[in-house]
């Protein structure tokens, strides 16, 4: 009984080819919400730091001075709170893994915002608000 | 009398993905005692909740286990809004279940893979995790991760599942249950599995019971003991029932788990067609103060949370017991008798998971 | 949530063993033994079921105090009575399978410890 089952399993997987792909060659498999790495968009960035204060994994940081994102991709659990926390959008999830890497390194983006001259109240202070 | 003498078994071992070392002493070939020893991946899991904010912690708490990751996440929230008295949305409930009964039939299939693999059977261990795989797909396709779901959070879950995403489950349940079906024959009936599983590593329902076993180990000795019995997320409102086994050995285990498959899928198919309209998540204020128990049903067994918190932002303790150290006493009392080739697959039968042990 | 009441019962550490023994003798199954530190003193919960019923015997100790063990009474207590030992640095007397500290093996001894010195190397928080 068993023995018949197994063996119509074998064959259907024998005519069928392999169930595995040959990664990284062919992309992985990825819907539109897979959570792959997080990108930011540094001319939308105002550097509220709030992205930095809800990462669990404390691998964002923010430096309002010297206008820098740093995420340490080591670190990035891809958990997507700091996307969900973003109160202008620049963090996007993106669907696809980051490349292996043998060395550690932390990934500087210098922020190009620059503060529209019209608006009274200071973004930081929405932001946290 | 024979000599005896001591055989280290792990930490690395080909069977064990993961390190837990066992002093096996011998007389010949056969096993007479146990010593068992953890603590190789000791991570302080447990501290940490101390430095993370309690809405944090859920990331840290699903990721005690890579496999069972959702329902750690789940008893965790429990727990907090045990506490904080948070009346969990309808929808909310329904969907935590669906993601626990998928993370499920994803454990308990990559166990049979690895078990199959125990046992030599190669086409098996392929097949298994072949069937996986359309399961992780489905959690792909509704959480956005194979593995670490991060659905969860405290008064809710962070997803929602559309309507025709479900419909699209439920439609593929049938053929899925179909190829479970055809793993279970092989499983059970052939009788390669049937001579190698039988009567190995009896271990009897009231010893069993006595030793604080948890899980397929408990049920795979005859006792209907299931912690989803409690009632939480939606159990409470779907029928079904604690799959046992009274041998007790590992046939008995492995028939129980394949036995929770079909509840698991029956579980999602009733949770779909009840599946209540609603928000999904309820806005949480202020900081847990007090302490409770929290038990949830994972693949492997029982996890209790224990959570405490002093009315701050950080909990001042969480403690978790996962199965795998329940089931430590009763492998200890399995293994004295079998022989030393039965070793990798006796101790592969209580499914352990080291990193969920040590935290 | 769950439906079933969890009671907390705080007993004097002398009366552990009779407690247990008798909640043996009912038919509880233990669940689990855990230990959280206090300011200066550590709680200790040994909780049992029955067909659901959730029970827990919580005694307080003193660092340093000795704690009879259980394990003459539920065989399977040796694992949380050692990870006790192990983590937290409190003295179990008379575990059927005694590891002597060894059955965790941490860097630092009792990491968990109420009377530990300073935060400790801990990289990463």
């Amino acid at each position: 009984m068993g023995f018949c089952t197994m063996a119509k399993i074998v064959i259907r997987n024998l005519v069928h080819g392999p169930a595995t792909r040959r990664y990284p060659a062919v992309p992985q498999r990825a819907c539109p919400i897979t959570r792959g790495h997080v990108t930011l968009d540094p001319a939308q960035c105002i550097s509220c730091g709030l992205c930095m204060r809800r990462c669990p994994a404390q691998a964002i940081q923010v430096d309002k001075a010297e206008k820098v994102w740093e995420i340490d991709r080591f670190r990035c659990i891809a958990c997507d709170a700091c996307v969900e926390a973003c109160p202008v959008k620049c963090l996007t999830m993106e669907t696809t893994y980051i490349a292996p890497v043998t060395e550690q390194t932390v990934e500087r983006h210098a922020i190009t915002y620059v503060k529209p001259e019209k608006k009274k109240k200071p973004e930081t202070g929405q932001a946290e608000g | 009398m024979p000599e005896r003498i001591v055989v280290p078994f792990g930490p690395q071992h080909p069977v064990l993905p993961e390190p837990i070392h066992l002093d096996l002493v011998l007389e010949d070939e056969t096993v007479v005692d146990v010593v068992p020893s953890i603590g190789y991946i000791h991570r302080g899991l447990e501290k940490l909740v101390t430095k993370r904010e309690y809405p944090e912690f859920v990331h840290v708490a699903e990721r005690i286990c890579g496999i069972c990751s959702f329902m750690h996440g789940m008893a965790y929230v429990q727990g907090i809004e045990a506490i904080m008295d948070v009346e969990v949305p309808d929808r909310a409930r329904y969907l935590r279940t669906i993601w626990a009964e998928c993370s499920r039939l994803h454990s308990h299939l990559l166990w049979l893979g690895l078990f199959a693999d125990a046992m030599g059977f190669e086409n098996l261990f392929m097949r298994s995790w072949q069937l996986r795989e359309s399961v992780l797909d489905v959690l792909e396709d509704t959480t956005g991760g194979r593995v670490i779901q991060g659905t969860c959070k405290v008064g809710g879950v962070r997803r929602d599942i559309k309507g025709e995403k479900l419909s699209d489950i439920q439609k593929t349940l049938p053929e899925f249950e179909q190829q479970c079906r055809d793993l279970t024959d092989v499983f059970l009936n052939d009788e390669s599995v049937k001579y190698r599983l039988g009567g190995l590593g009896v271990i009897g329902k009231s010893e069993a019971y006595d030793l604080g076993a948890a899980g397929p180990t408990l049920r795979g000795s005859g006792v209907d003991w299931d912690a989803r019995c409690l009632g939480y997320a939606a159990y409470a409102d779907l029928d079904f029932k604690p799959v046992s086994h009274p041998a007790g050995d590992c046939y008995a285990r492995c028939a129980v788990r394949l036995g929770e498959l079909f509840t698991s899928i029956d579980l999602i198919n009733q949770a779909v067609e009840k599946m209540p309209e609603g928000p999904i998540d309820v806005k949480v204020t202020g900081a847990p103060d007090g302490e409770y128990f929290c038990r949830v049903e994972q693949p492997r067994g029982e996890v209790v949370h224990y959570l405490k918190g002093d009315g701050t932002k950080h909990l001042t303790r969480a403690r978790v017991r996962t199965p795998t150290l329940a089931n430590i006493p009763p492998l200890v009392k399995m293994l004295p008798g079998c022989q030393l080739a039965d070793v990798p697959v006796i101790v592969l039968s209580i499914d352990p998971c080291i990193s969920c042990t040590e935290r | 949530m769950t439906a079933k009441e969890q009671t907390i019962i705080e007993i004097p550490v002398t009366d552990l063993l009779e407690r247990t023994r008798k909640l043996h003798g009912d038919g509880y199954r233990l669940v689990q033994i855990g230990c959280t530190g206090l300011a200066e003193s550590y709680e200790i919960n040994y909780s049992f079921d029955k067909e659901y019923r959730f029970q827990n015997l919580r005694i307080t100790v003193a660092p340093g105090e000795e704690v009879p063990s259980i394990s003459g009474i539920y065989w399977g207590a040796f694992v949380y009575e050692n990870e006790m030992h192990d983590l937290f640095g409190i003295p179990v007397t008379g575990m059927n399978i005694d590891f002597q500290g060894a059955m965790i093996r941490t860097g630092e001894k009792h990491p968990f410890s109420v009377t530990r010195k300073g935060e400790g190397p801990c990289r990463n928080a």
